[in-house]
């Protein structure tokens, strides 16, 4: 772009496009509490929906007895696997290509799992009825262990007895679901067998939850008069939501509409599809009346969505100087009960395969295992690309392993290991072939930022002064440098469902020159309504708040794939620009006519198009307009609008330096965090105030998984942390203040040269947190401590290291 | 029923009078019964302050309590701190700072906040983030929020000494 002049960037600015901190516009209706939640939806004669769920993690169903509870005055319909099963709903497919039954068919398999589906005039009465549901079980050994899983004779999935194959492959034994392997096996054993150093780990992912302040719910109603089902809900991906609906229930799709209406967070939970949704349509169908049906938050906790539960075993070789010669992992992964995962189809570990991070590693090779056990099912990418969060917590704890196996720098290492500038596009060992990036930049920037060198000569001071017992604080800094794969995905190797991950939008400028783009993505607190009217301002010259944004219609934005996994900036964005510069292409001819020149003779000017040397004669977007709608020109078409879908060429790489800096009590494991450094390049900034909105609640939600949020399991499968009692959700008395900071490297293959960023602070933070206090005790010989690192946990690691002593 | 209560409350300045069975929860009665569904549910045991409203002056989670210890009370909600035209300071400061972006913790944030401004009218970081404990945000990390409470109070502070 060329420089514009005072007067063009008066204008300019005046549109609110890309780089503006725009106020939100969605911000006056939250803040008045007039959002319009699913909870929020009220239909005349509407019924609410409630389960019976399973005391237990393993157990055969032997009888079900609804009696009592439809004796209940207001009870309408119980539901049970038996009744669903005339429709072949009582079990339902899911994205990763298993099957998931949606109420229990013959056996539990996870405490918690839905059993049978209450549908009452009231939420009291149907919780009421929920009681007076008799359920005989038998109870069956219960296997919690992926590895104890492996070994067992218990067959968990009986339905798939027998099938040696699976969805991605071989299975090798019953409770086993597939095997996925990238890269050279024997190249890397090779590479290892002669490297001078090589060190090896076994780091666990524990199991979470992403949790949302608001839980999974939906409203469904079927008009059996007009043949119409609309369902309300929860859904990260309403379209998609609205094919597997036509699909399993036999109704054609144009007669049904999916609406996801304002969405109190995401972050993965509300990307699957969930037997709640399944009872809700199919009691809708039943009783001719709309019926909700609204998760509570231990029902949140136990059934909806599990993320992580990846054990990772490593090897890393090097020379002994340190360069990095290659990387081998294998990961068996507790998928639950139900292969549930949502990742693209050809992906069955998401894109775990970038786990060689940002180092430039010649040879490598991963494997992963997935395993069924009597846990929930899940696997969703909480905050992240899809197993991008494991890739990168395996690669930045196996650099530290590696520093500490080579007696080394832990930032000199990753320096001298990165992938360089001029190496970009840059094909990687496992396949990727990453866009852009300038590490060597960002991370000089970050480690001077924050002093790296007097925080190392602190630290050592401070181990001084512990071994001379003048404190009882340890200090850790916590280095990470993560690449973040996001934008899935092109349609070549990139589906759900068989459906490919394009995404769309389609403008409408109306005749007086303000706009309306409808997407088929959908905001669950990004801002999109925002930001998206930013990218298009600067495409087509209209202030971005005359321009409205509508996601989560299905009757009425175009079909996409939805909102995570980063991608809709990268694709939904993308999608915007290109419909915003096909408006522009066709005001240009528009423009060319009024001023009778030649389409040729025209050029942009911010908000007009003006005769090239002649800048006193032009036309404004504004104007233009009103010509499309009002005046006959010939062999151009009346009205402006565009429709844009985008098939990425490529994904699009993130990526980030962070740096913490922590104090550790070793006699009470209070971690206290004294600064934490952000260093965040997700390409062109469209909005930074978002940006940085986004780098804080990720790096939240980071703090929790690392410092103490779990779903924990005790031997028999009961949830341990089925509230927010025990389940870690930050306060703002435990969170720390963050310093964000920037570099900008624009993606080369998207229009606008955007990245993405609402995933990478917890990708990116997770480990730091983490490397964070493991480095507090590596003076004192440890090499790896699993998460989460609550004070408990941190306790028993100063004790075992001998310094309660 | 029988088992039913006679309740009378005032909500957001509006009288209110029903029959309620005494087991009905504060937060159903307002969502469901009275439309004031600015306050939210997030968890129902009393930890994420979703569900926050003032009552008799004091800031209480709705969801743990039984609309029978709310008889007789006079209660605020989200929707009676400001109005379109006139927003409460906190509402306008939230938006200025980006102190929410899902926007589901936010009308209990704000009603809470309001009543911490009462309580302190000028806090420090530390107390507004103590203050604000019980009140949980999955999606801001809590800096732009608690940035957004200094500065009404700031503001509020300002207006006074300007009317004084
Ligand atoms: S819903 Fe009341 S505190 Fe969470
Ligand atoms: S803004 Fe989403 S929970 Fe606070």
């Amino acid at each position: 772009m060329k420089d514009l002049n005072e007067e063009q960037q008066e204008r300019a600015a005046g549109l609110k496009g890309l780089g503006c901190s725009r106020k939100r516009v969605e911000d006056a209706r939250f803040t008045q509490g007039k959002g319009n939640y699913v909870d929020d939806i009220k239909m005349p004669g509407m019924l609410h929906g409630d389960f019976v769920r399973s005391p237990y993690a393993h157990a055969r169903v032997k009888s079900i007895n609804t009696d009592a509870a439809m004796a209940l005055d207001g009870v309408v319909a119980v539901l049970t696997a038996k009744d669903l099963e005339p429709l072949s709903l009582h079990w339902m497919p899911t994205l990763a290509g298993d099957k998931q039954m949606v109420l229990a068919d013959g056996k539990v398999l996870f405490q918690g799992q839905e059993v049978a589906f209450v549908v009452a005039r009231d939420r009291f009465i149907a919780a009421d009825a929920v009681e007076l549901v008799e359920v005989e079980y038998e109870e069956l050994p219960v296997i919690v262990n992926p590895f104890e899983a492996l070994q067992s004779d218990v067959v968990l999935r009986e339905d798939l007895a027998g099938q040696t194959e699976g969805a991605h492959g071989p299975r090798k034994h019953h409770n086993h679901i597939f095997t996925w392997e990238v890269g050279e096996k024997d190249a890397t054993e090779q590479v290892l067998g002669d490297a001078e150093v090589v060190a090896e780990e076994t780091v666990y992912y524990h199991r979470t939850h992403p949790c949302p302040l608001e839980t999974c719910g939906a409203v469904a109603s079927m008009d059996k008069v007009n043949g119409k089902l609309t369902v309300w809900g929860t859904f990260q991906a309403p379209h998609v939501v609205r094919t597997v609906a036509s699909l399993l229930s036999g109704i054609e799709e144009h007669n049904i509409r999916v609406v996801s209406p304002d969405i109190g967070g995401g972050f993965g939970n509300k990307v699957g599809v969930y037997p709640g949704y399944v009872c809700a349509i199919v009691a809708s169908i039943v009783t001719g009346v709309p019926v909700k049906w609204i998760e509570d938050r231990m029902e949140n906790l136990m059934s909806t969505a599990f993320a992580r539960d990846y054990w990772m075993t490593g090897k890393i070789s090097a020379t002994k100087e340190g360069k990095i010669t290659g990387l081998h992992c294998h990961v068996t992964a507790d998928h639950g009960a139900f292969d549930a995962c949502a990742d693209p189809t050809k992906f069955p570990a998401g894109f775990m395969n970038i786990c060689t991070g940002s180092y430039d590693i010649p040879t490598a090779y991963l494997a992963v295992d997935g395993v069924y056990t009597n846990k929930a099912p899940g696997g969703v990418s909480y905050r992240c690309s899809f197993r991008v969060t494991e890739a990168a917590y395996f690669i930045e704890r196996m650099i530290e392993v590696l520093a500490i196996e080579l007696n080394m720098d832990a930032a000199e290492l990753r320096r001298i290991n990165f992938i360089k500038k001029e190496q970009f596009p840059y094909q990687s060992a496992l396949g990727w072939e990453y866009d852009s990036g300038d590490y060597h930049t960002a991370w000089d920037k970050a480690l001077k930022a924050v002093d790296y060198e007097g925080l190392r000569k602190e630290q050592a001071d401070r181990v001084e002064a512990f071994k001379r017992g003048e404190t009882r604080k340890l200090m850790g800094v916590g280095l990470s440098f993560f690449t973040e794969i996001v934008g899935a995905g092109p349609v070549k190797n990139c589906d759900i469902l068989g459906m490919g991950m394009f995404d769309s939008c389609e403008i409408r400028i109306h005749p007086t020159g303000s706009a309306i783009a409808r997407l088929g993505t959908i905001s669950q607190g990004q801002g999109h309504a925002t930001t998206f009217a930013q990218i298009l301002a600067s495409e087509i010259g209209i202030s971005a708040d005359s321009i409205t944004i509508e996601e989560g219609d299905t009757d009425t934005a175009p079909y996409g794939l939805g909102t995570y996994g980063s991608r809709s900036t990268p694709v939904a964005g993308a999608a915007t620009a290109l419909a915003g510069r096909k408006i522009r292409a066709k005001a240009q001819m528009i423009a060319a006519y009024l001023l009778e020149v030649h389409d040729n003779d025209l050029e942009w000017d911010v908000d007009r198009f003006v005769v090239k040397g002649a800048p006193e004669r032009f036309k404004t977007m504004k104007e233009i307009a009103y010509a499309a709608y009002n005046q006959a020109i010939p062999g151009v078409e009346p009205g402006l609008e565009a429709v844009s879908y985008y098939d990425p060429p490529n994904m699009t790489y993130p990526f980030g330096a962070y740096v913490c800096v922590m104090d550790i009590d070793v006699d009470t494991g209070v971690q206290e965090i004294r600064k934490f450094y952000a260093l965040d390049d997700c390409g062109t900034r469209i909005n930074p105030m978002i940006i940085e909105g986004q780098v804080h609640g990720g790096l939240t939600e980071a703090l929790a998984v690392a410092l103490g949020q779990e779903i924990a399991y005790d031997d028999m499968g009961n949830v341990k942390t089925g509230t927010f009692m025990d389940f870690f959700l930050p306060t703002a008395w435990e969170v720390p203040n963050y310093i964000t900071d920037h570099t900008v490297t624009p993606s080369p293959h998207h229009p606008i040269g955007a990245k993405g960023v609402g995933e990478s602070p917890h990708v990116g933070g997770v480990p730091c947190f983490s490397n964070a206090v493991n480095d507090a005790f590596r003076a004192f010989g440890l090499r790896h401590t699993h998460m989460p690192h609550d004070h408990w946990r941190i306790w028993q690691t100063a004790n075992r290291l001998g310094l309660h002593d | 029923m029988s088992n039913k209560m006679h309740i009378k409350m005032t909500v957001n300045g509006k009288a209110e009078e029903f029959l309620a069975e005494p087991r009905e929860l504060l937060i159903y009665t307002l969502r469901e019964r009275l439309n004031v569904t600015g306050p939210h549910i997030g968890c129902e045991t009393s930890h994420c302050g979703a569900c926050t409203v003032t009552l008799n002056g004091k800031s209480v989670k709705a969801c743990t309590l039984f609309v029978a210890q709310a008889d007789g009370a006079e209660l605020t909600t989200i929707e009676g701190l400001g109005t379109p035209d006139s927003l409460h300071v906190l509402q306008e400061a939230f938006r200025e700072h980006h102190g929410l972006q899902c926007g589901y913790c936010t009308p209990g944030m704000i009603t809470r906040a309001s009543k911490l401004l009462e309580e302190n009218p000028t806090p420090t970081e530390e107390e507004v983030r103590f203050g604000m404990a019980g009140n949980m945000c999955r999606c801001t990390g809590y800096q732009n929020i608690v940035k957004s409470i200094l500065a009404a109070a700031a503001e509020m502070n300002a207006a006074k000494e300007a009317a004084q």
